[in-house]
């Protein structure tokens, strides 16, 4: 292989705008370590600006197909636009078969819409561990909206809805009958609930159920009430409403302050996860740690003192002041 | 985590015939790898800007029309004006001897026609990239 540029040249480029660096950068992040840490600590001051807009919802509903559809009307109005789509990692083989860029094909010449596919590696919250560096990564290239795309979802996968300002769920008419919409997960993280495959003759009374029991929940004063959305990625129906739904939920956000404090509070879950990530690894590459569990263990398998214990007695070796 | 082997599969120009791409797609995947396949009917434009996007590491592009002649090295060209000319380039499909030879001057790694085992490819990947 060639020799590659390193970190400080690739910043350089990424600083010119070339993609090329932009996407070596995001390797990087996506494989961790200090190297990743430098880039972010280089970049970070350019981010906050770009508005994030998740999209989740069950495999095959067509978020693909409405990302390529919301992307060309987005471009109508000027937006630099990043996209991460993320496809699950296989668990036995630790491949990955990533084929969002199937359905977004209209935009793949355009040098303004930056389509980045991650693998999950492992991540079980439906986006990949590395989808908030990621996304700094294109703020600070410059992208106004980033566009996140889950894996597809079942109802448990929930994590987009500490990353994206607006998070929109993907559902088609063969989601499940009202009783599926009531439970607890998927349906409690939507801004904006989108039918999709609107062409089917099920989707209204569909869209309906949904609306039923979004009406269900009770929604404090100033505080903003779900929408839905019917569309149809493959006959391009809808789009313009959803586009109105999301920018509607956008100044809504911006006009209640929410904006600000949504800001912080995806900064405080970051500082949260990347503390206990390093504590984790700090406390499984500790030797001292390693050599005491092993020592006390043996006393675990005779039954003689609870996991608990041990615990315990480990926190006071290692404790935190 | 360590670093994967990233890799795009493509179908250049009109012929809609993926199976062969798919089979190969999978077979990587199985392998441990991750696989962007991004469909048929790619222009060479398509393919190099997708290829630079996802920082891979190789392109596979399956040419079964016999367009080969223009399809690879045009989009080897495209990736080299984008900055990506590391990026490993391999092919499948119908090619005749005389033009293999061609492509290989041009910096096309292998060509594998009809008939190879996956883990033929599986093997000179991991050759190429042994880190993983």
């Amino acid at each position: 292989m060639t020799a590659r540029p390193g970190i400080d040249r690739l910043l350089e480029l990424f600083a010119e705008g070339k993609v090329a660096a932009a996407a070596r950068l995001i390797t990087i992040l996506e494989n961790g370590g200090e190297d990743a840490e430098r880039i972010l600590d280089s970049v970070f001051h350019r981010t906050g600006d770009a508005y994030r807009i998740g999209f989740t919802g069950p495999p095959g509903a067509g978020k693909s197909s409405l990302l390529n559809r919301l992307t060309g009307r987005f471009r109508e109005k000027d937006h630099r636009i990043g996209i991460i789509a993320v496809d699950p990692t296989s668990p036995f083989t630790g491949g990955a078969f990533l084929g969002d860029r199937i359905r977004m094909q209209a935009h793949s010449a355009d040098p303004e819409v930056f389509v980045r596919s991650l693998a999950s590696r492992g991540s079980l919250g439906g986006i990949s561990n590395c989808t908030d560096e990621v996304i700094d990564l294109m703020d600070a290239f410059g992208k106004d909206l980033v566009l996140i795309e889950t894996v597809g979802v079942g109802q448990s996968e929930l994590e987009i809805a500490e990353k994206a300002h607006t998070v929109v769920v993907v559902l088609v008419p063969e989601s499940g009958d009202g009783i599926q919409a009531m439970k607890a997960g998927l349906m409690e993280i939507g801004d904006i609930f989108v039918m999709n495959k609107a062409d089917h003759e099920e989707a209204e009374s569909a869209a309906r159920e949904i609306q039923d029991t979004l009406r269900l929940k009770d929604i404090p004063e100033g505080e903003w009430e779900p929408m839905v959305v019917l569309t149809s990625a493959r006959e391009d129906t809808g789009i313009v409403e959803l586009v109105e739904a999301i920018e509607e939920h956008r100044r809504h956000l911006e006009v209640g302050g929410h904006f600000a404090s949504m800001r912080k509070k995806i900064l405080r879950s970051r500082v949260r996860n990347a503390l206990m990530d390093r504590m984790e690894r700090r406390l499984r590459q500790s030797v001292r740690v390693r050599d005491f569990l092993e020592q006390r263990m043996e006393s675990v398998y005779k039954g003689e003192i609870s996991p608990y214990r041990v615990v315990r007695e480990l926190e006071g070796l290692v404790s935190i002041q | 985590m360590a670093r994967k082997v990233r890799v795009l599969i493509a179908k250049p120009g009109l012929d809609g015939h993926d199976r062969g791409a798919k089979v190969v797609a999978n077979a990587l995947k199985d392998a441990g790898m991750e696989i962007i396949y991004t469909g048929l009917h790619q222009t060479p434009e398509m393919i190099a800007e997708s290829a630079v996007q996802e920082d891979v590491d190789v392109v596979g592009l399956s040419i079964l029309s016999g367009a080969h002649m223009t399809m690879f090295p045009r989009v080897m060209e495209l990736m080299k004006e984008k900055g990506a000319e590391h990026i490993v380039v391999f092919g499948g499909g119908i090619i005749p001897p005389e033009d293999m030879d061609k492509l290989k001057e041009i910096g096309v790694a292998r060509i594998f026609g009809p008939g190879t085992n996956t883990g033929d490819i599986v093997t000179f990947l991991r050759e190429r990239f042994p880190e993983e």
